[in-house]
């Protein structure tokens, strides 16, 4: 795992999950997850349908008991606590609105079991309308409003508590894509004014990167890896990161020779060696792995002249347009089909790359991940 | 569909449609029949009416039959209501399956066993604690709360299951303790239904014959009770009309119950709209 280099964790984390196990029956939902988040983070748990957020999430909040494992919430164990006793309020995946109560009372709710005064009840509930900007709603019936403002009395039901932790299940998934881009700066902007730590489960990765201080990718009940966005773009610990976490090229193979933090692979799907970077001792003969972004790669018709890159030939299988960005897809003589993307800056002398045109790809070895698992 | 087959199929249906309603109709018309014959028109009264409220003896069972209706209804919602709920939100409990088997079982129980079963009980009561007393309103009250809560146990449990079951979720999250979240979320959520199911238990307490047949005892005689043994002695025009007034009251029972499912349903639709969107 990537050190956290988070810079809201406290001395003590403020959320703690230990070997935490959910198994409904034979099938294991969620398998030993360990989890420290500090406080004031924007926590992101992202992973394919079916594998468990959901579930992780439920306990945080209390609705299933971990089959083994502890929760920490601010230093207390919460693991027996009932939903109602936790420091902590979920915003539903179905939103989960009172369909019989209007916005004001749906949102009042929550500070009403909590007994307090009817005129603080009143300054908290327009104050935290007046945040996502719902306050002409009030009077409202649920089914009189749009998908996008019955989103926001979900927030506001659960923000106006102030819990510690907000457990957000897709918060977004229902929103067309240019409500969902609004209501994202949105949310930050509303984590950032209050404060509250909060913990978002998505399958929409832009939205995690964009969204998150840190992000856990999850698979199959548990965690590949833990790390701020960059982290997992840019140093993906695993096969499986990598490929889930934007586009990459992967070529599979074994290291030839290995020595001073850097390492020469035999790649029949390159057809040339691969140069990578590593700080981990390798024996020769291990089976390997060389992934690269494909907006690290440089396509070009002439040969590249520094010799320290990787250089491949191939031949231009497709492109795409795309305004201020082209996609290629090379064929190697291999047979490997590998992606670039490349800015359409375009240099006078050169003419636009066809298809069938002769090139050759490169990248400086630091561009080049080399994984194991 | 050619002409031939839809005549057919039409004079099928006035037929059944025939079958059912001619003799509602024949006992509505004849319940304003001067003539004491219940068979011979003799001019269009209201005596009968007027007769029936002065018959002590109908009033009584009217009133009794009413009475245990009212009864009936209101223990059965509650206790099938309960059952509706610890059958759709408590998941897979010890015994669950056997718990449902035996709430459902009176839909499909002949009656007769029914009434049989309860009578014992009630017999073997007596002598063993001398509880109940007599046999009349509280026994048969108890007998229909036990088949008419299973009525109510599945309708309530149907809008149960089409309820989503994060709203509850939610109000516990929020701080409600699950008690309050029952009266606050649940009950308002299934309230259509529990009117619903009272209109039904009422009916279905009103209409039994056999099973208060069975629990009664002397001087407990309810409404059904007593048209069966007037009957016997032959049709007399007071029970046209008194068979006018109990269509009369069950189809505006009807008529409710029909109107708050309808309000449920639409309720349910919109809120899986409300949740889809
Ligand atoms: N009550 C349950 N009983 C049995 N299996 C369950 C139960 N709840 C969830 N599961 C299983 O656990 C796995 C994880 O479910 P979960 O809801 O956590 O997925 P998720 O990651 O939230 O997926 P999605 O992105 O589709 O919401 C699924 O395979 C699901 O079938
Ligand atoms: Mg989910």
């Amino acid at each position: 795992m990537t050190g956290n280099t988070n810079k809201n964790t406290g001395s003590h984390p403020f959320i703690e999950l230990k070997d935490l196990s959910k198994h409904f029956g034979d099938f294991v939902a969620v398998d030993t997850v360990n989890l420290q988040i500090g406080r004031g983070e924007l926590f992101s748990i992202l992973g394919a349908s079916g594998c468990g957020k959901t579930t992780l999430l439920r306990m945080m909040a209390g609705f299933e008991t971990p089959t083994s494992g502890r929760i920490f919430i601010d230093g207390v164990d919460v693991t027996d606590q009932a939903p109602y006793q936790r420091p902590v309020n979920m915003m539903f995946q179905s939103y989960a609105i009172f369909p019989h109560m209007t916005v004001e009372k749906n949102v009042a709710y929550g500070l009403e079991k909590d007994r307090v005064s009817k005129g603080e009840i009143k300054t908290r509930v327009s104050e935290i309308l007046e945040l996502v900007q719902l306050t002409r709603f009030s009077k409202r019936k649920p089914n009189q409003l749009s998908g996008g403002e019955r989103q926001r009395v979900a927030l506001a039901r659960a923000l106006v508590k102030r819990p510690k932790v907000l457990l957000l299940d897709e918060p977004l998934a229902a929103l067309d894509k240019k409500l969902r881009e609004h209501t994202q700066f949105e949310l930050m902007n509303i984590q950032d004014e209050l404060g509250i730590t909060f913990v978002v489960v998505t399958h929409d990765q832009e939205e995690a990167m964009i969204l998150s201080s840190r992000i856990a990718v999850m698979e199959k009940g548990r965690f590949e890896q833990v790390g701020t966005p960059k982290e997992v773009y840019e140093y993906p610990d695993n096969r499986f990161v990598a490929d889930f976490i934007g586009t990459i090229n992967m070529f599979e193979g074994t290291v030839e020779t290995a020595g001073d933090g850097s390492i020469s692979v035999a790649s029949d799907e390159a057809g040339a060696p691969l140069t990578g970077l590593t700080d981990r001792i390798m024996e020769n003969g291990v089976k390997v792995c060389i992934a690269v972004r494909p907006e690290k790669i440089f396509i070009s018709q002439h040969e590249p002249e520094n010799q320290e890159d990787t250089c491949l030939p191939g031949v231009v299988e497709d492109l795409g347009y795309f305004g201020n960005l082209s996609l290629y897809r090379i064929r190697l003589d291999s047979g490997k089909i590998v992606q670039v993307s490349a800015q359409n800056r375009r240099r006078s002398a050169e003419r636009f790359l066809e298809w069938d045109d002769r090139v050759f790809i490169s990248w400086p070895p630091r561009s080049a991940i080399v994984l194991t698992e | 569909m050619n002409r031939k087959t839809s005549r057919f199929v039409l004079s099928v249906l006035a037929f059944g449609y025939a079958f059912l309603y001619i003799p509602l109709a024949s006992v509505i018309v004849y319940s304003f029949n001067d003539s004491r014959l219940a068979t011979v028109w003799g001019g269009f009264s209201t005596r009968w009416y007027g007769e029936l409220l002065r018959n002590e003896q109908v009033l009584d069972a009217a009133f009794l039959s009413l009475r245990i209706a009212v009864t009936t209804a209101t223990f059965a919602t509650i206790f099938g209501t309960m059952a509706g709920m610890a059958l759709s939100r408590f998941g897979g409990f010890r015994g669950r399956t056997l718990f449902a088997g035996m709430i459902i079982s009176p839909l499909v129980m002949p009656e007769v066993i029914t009434g049989l079963s309860l009578l014992l009980l009630f017999i073997s009561l007596q002598q063993l604690i001398g509880w109940p007393a007599h046999r009349g309103f509280t026994t048969i009250t108890i007998a229909h709360t036990t088949f008419a809560m299973a009525y109510v146990t599945v309708i309530i449990q149907s809008r149960l299951s089409g309820m989503d079951q994060s709203l509850e979720e939610a109000a516990m999250d929020l701080g409600g303790r699950p008690l309050r979240v029952v009266f606050d979320i649940t009950l308002p959520l299934i309230a259509p239904a529990m009117v619903a199911g009272w209109l039904l238990a009422f009916t279905l307490s009103l209409d039994d014959l056999v099973i208060a047949t069975f629990v009664s005892g002397p001087g407990g005689s309810t409404l059904p009770m007593l048209i069966f043994s007037k009957v016997k002695l032959g049709v007399t025009p007071d029970i046209n009309a008194l068979a006018t007034l109990i269509i009369l009251f069950v189809s505006i029972s009807v008529i409710v119950a029909w109107y708050a499912m309808r309000r449920m349903q639409r309720q349910t639709e919109k809120n899986m709209q409300t949740a889809a969107k």
